[in-house]
């Protein structure tokens, strides 16, 4: 009985704790499709009458969805390549190997972990538009975000966690630190790499700043921007604001959201937890 | 952290220079320049000029500060991420925690739920700011469900609750990844801990605060640590969803005064001292943080905690975890 009561308790909790998780992501969906905006208590299950895709269609002329589409997925591929080939040896060399300097990278990664990255907004800014001449430019909007902390993070409690014996076979084998590197760890590591780059992956695609200061040229923005900027300029225009707004907001959450849902059966929390041990 | 190098020595410090020798530049290049260019350029006069413009920056000392700091939004933009803090903090640490010690114990739909947790966190601000939007707004289904008690004038354009809805938005997102952080520190705790507990007649309440809390120490210290870092860089909640740090202020930030002064009104010197003062504030937030919890762990030390000391520290090696506590920015 006791028990019985216990467990009803337990998932009671989670239960709750899951509605109110994906009650505002559905609502959002179904305020997405409605054509005229139904925000009582009968806008919550939708009514077949009032649905359809205006609002689709409308935020595509507003923002043409295609090629800010592809500007994101050109900013966040982008990011998550950089991240794998330059972060993951990072974090093999920070796991197993000694060199000077070694301390000092590794403060330098804690520490980007903790600055509030808007205090870089300024400098950042300078540097990559004024001095280097980077606005309107993928490699500018890339750049501070080219190596994810925590992935590199997440690649180095990976590699600590390997045992000694696969490396010290290797090295009997005769393979060198690069040999053991490409074929003996990197084969193992795709559990982390699936970890970081959907750690990775969020980031890019769902920022808003950084994309919006670097680029004046509509034609470059990625959807995050552009809806951004749709809400605070247009949107009071459209005669549906509010469903214009969610059926652009759906385009932007679905492709992430996707990702995530297939991912997630490699998507342990032991790796993204592994920084969590030490 | 470092391991002892086997095999040739030589060769394998080159290695890990090449290795690691990327991601250094990209330290430098992202980082280190500009948090030095940053301090800089806030002790100048600066100017954005046309390209190949020499424009004198004259050095102006400690003037961008005094400026910025006379700017009475600054202070309350300070202000209200203490209050949105003192929301987030709590709810966080209490919701992650609980949430995560119950999804360790699940039998069934662990998977199911854990998503259901995360999939805010994955979906970008734009798009949960959209829907926020529409539910608090004037004619939103929270004042339908509200009727008569529906906060006069409206949440977003209300100056008392304005922060307060940003403060639950970004706790609502953000609790996922809190949750999964917490389920990896749960997972650690030996089972016969509380095995042992329960045969001394512990009840689950107990196991929970003697056992579980103490545990999680460390991951305690990491989560309100990030969540102090996501409210120092708050800025699209406030650019977007109260249109700009509104009403009148009210849920300014920071970061959007570093915006606003740096990039929209061309005071690129100024923007950057409220970048400094910024780090500032946190370093602050997060010592003072340290000392709440310095006095949680005497106050403790004091008291009849005997269960938790034998506790997982002992267990997992992490005794040395002594000097965690909770409520790090409370």
């Amino acid at each position: 009985m006791n028990r019985t009561l216990q467990r009803l308790v337990t998932y009671g909790f989670v239960f709750i704790g899951a509605v109110a998780s994906i009650f505002p992501l559905y609502y959002m969906v179904v305020g997405s499709f409605q054509l005229k905006t139904d925000s009582a208590f009968s806008g919550l299950i939708p009514r077949p009458g009032n649905l359809g895709l205006t609002n689709y269609r409308e935020v595509n002329k507003a923002i043409s969805l295609l090629p800010s589409l592809g500007n994101s997925a050109v900013f966040t591929l982008g990011t998550v390549v950089l991240t794998i080939v330059i972060g993951l040896p990072a974090g093999y060399a920070l796991a197993r190997l000694r060199f000077p300097g070694k301390g000092a990278v590794a403060g330098g990664l804690i520490l980007v972990l903790v600055l509030p990255f808007q205090v870089l907004m300024i400098p950042l800014y300078i540097l990559v538009v004024r001095d280097y001449g980077l606005a309107d430019n993928f490699v500018g909007m890339i750049l501070p975000f080219a190596v994810n902390a925590t992935a590199v993070l997440i690649f180095r409690q990976f590699f600590v966690a390997l045992p000694d014996e696969l490396f010290d076979a290797a090295h009997i084998d005769g393979a060198g630190e690069l040999r053991t590197l490409m074929l003996v760890a990197a084969p193992l590591t795709k559990p982390a790499i699936i970890t970081a780059s959907v750690i990775t992956f969020i980031g890019p695609w769902n920022e808003f700043l950084w994309p919006f200061l670097i680029t004046k040229k509509h034609s470059m923005q990625p959807l995050a921007v552009s809806l951004g900027e749709y809400v605070s300029t247009n949107a009071a225009t459209a005669t549906n604001p509010y469903g214009v707004i969610l059926a652009g907001a759906c385009v932007l959450a679905v492709p992430v959201i996707a990702l995530f849902l297939v991912a997630q059966r490699h998507f342990t929390s032991a790796a993204l937890g592994s920084g969590v041990k030490e | 952290m470092s391991r002892a190098p086997r095999g040739g020595p030589r060769s394998k410090t080159l290695i890990g220079l090449y290795l690691v020798a990327p991601y250094a530049a990209y330290l430098v290049i992202v980082y280190a320049v500009p948090v030095i260019q940053g301090v800089r350029i806030s002790m100048l006069d600066y100017v954005y000029a046309a390209p190949g413009a020499d424009v004198p920056q004259p050095f102006i000392g400690l003037k961008n500060y005094r400026s910025a700091l006379s700017d009475p939004q600054l202070r309350r933009s300070f202000l209200n991420i203490l209050e949105f803090l003192a929301i987030n903090v709590p709810l966080t640490v209490v919701l992650g925690l609980t949430l995560a010690a119950v999804l360790a114990k699940l039998t069934r739909m662990k998977t199911f739920f854990r998503s259901a947790f995360f999939v805010p966190y994955v979906t970008a601000s734009i798009a949960v700011i959209g829907v926020w939007y529409f539910l608090f707004s004037q004619s939103g289904l929270i004042n339908h469900v509200m009727g008569g008690w529906a906060p006069n004038p409206s949440w977003l354009v209300n100056s008392k609750l304005a922060m307060v809805v940003i403060a639950l938005e970004v706790t609502w997102k953000q609790l996922g990844f809190y949750v999964l952080l917490y389920l990896a520190g749960v997972l650690l705790i030996p089972g016969s801990l509380y095995e042992a507990a329960s045969i001394d007649g512990a009840g689950v309440v107990r196991q929970f605060r003697a056992i579980t809390v103490p545990a999680v120490r460390n991951v305690t210290i990491l989560v309100t640590t990030l969540a102090l870092i996501v409210g120092a860089n708050l800025f699209t909640e406030p650019y977007l969803l109260t249109n700009g740090g509104g009403p009148n202020g009210a849920s300014m930030s920071p970061a959007l005064l570093i915006y606003q002064n740096g990039v929209e009104q061309g005071k690129p010197g100024i923007g950057a001292a409220i970048g400094i003062l910024l780090t500032l504030f946190v370093l602050l937030v997060a010592g003072a943080g340290r000392g709440v919890q310095w006095l949680f762990q005497r106050g403790e030390d004091r008291g009849p905690r005997r269960a938790a000391d034998r506790g997982p520290g002992a267990a997992s090696g992490r005794g040395r975890t002594a000097d965690g506590g909770q409520g790090a920015t409370a």
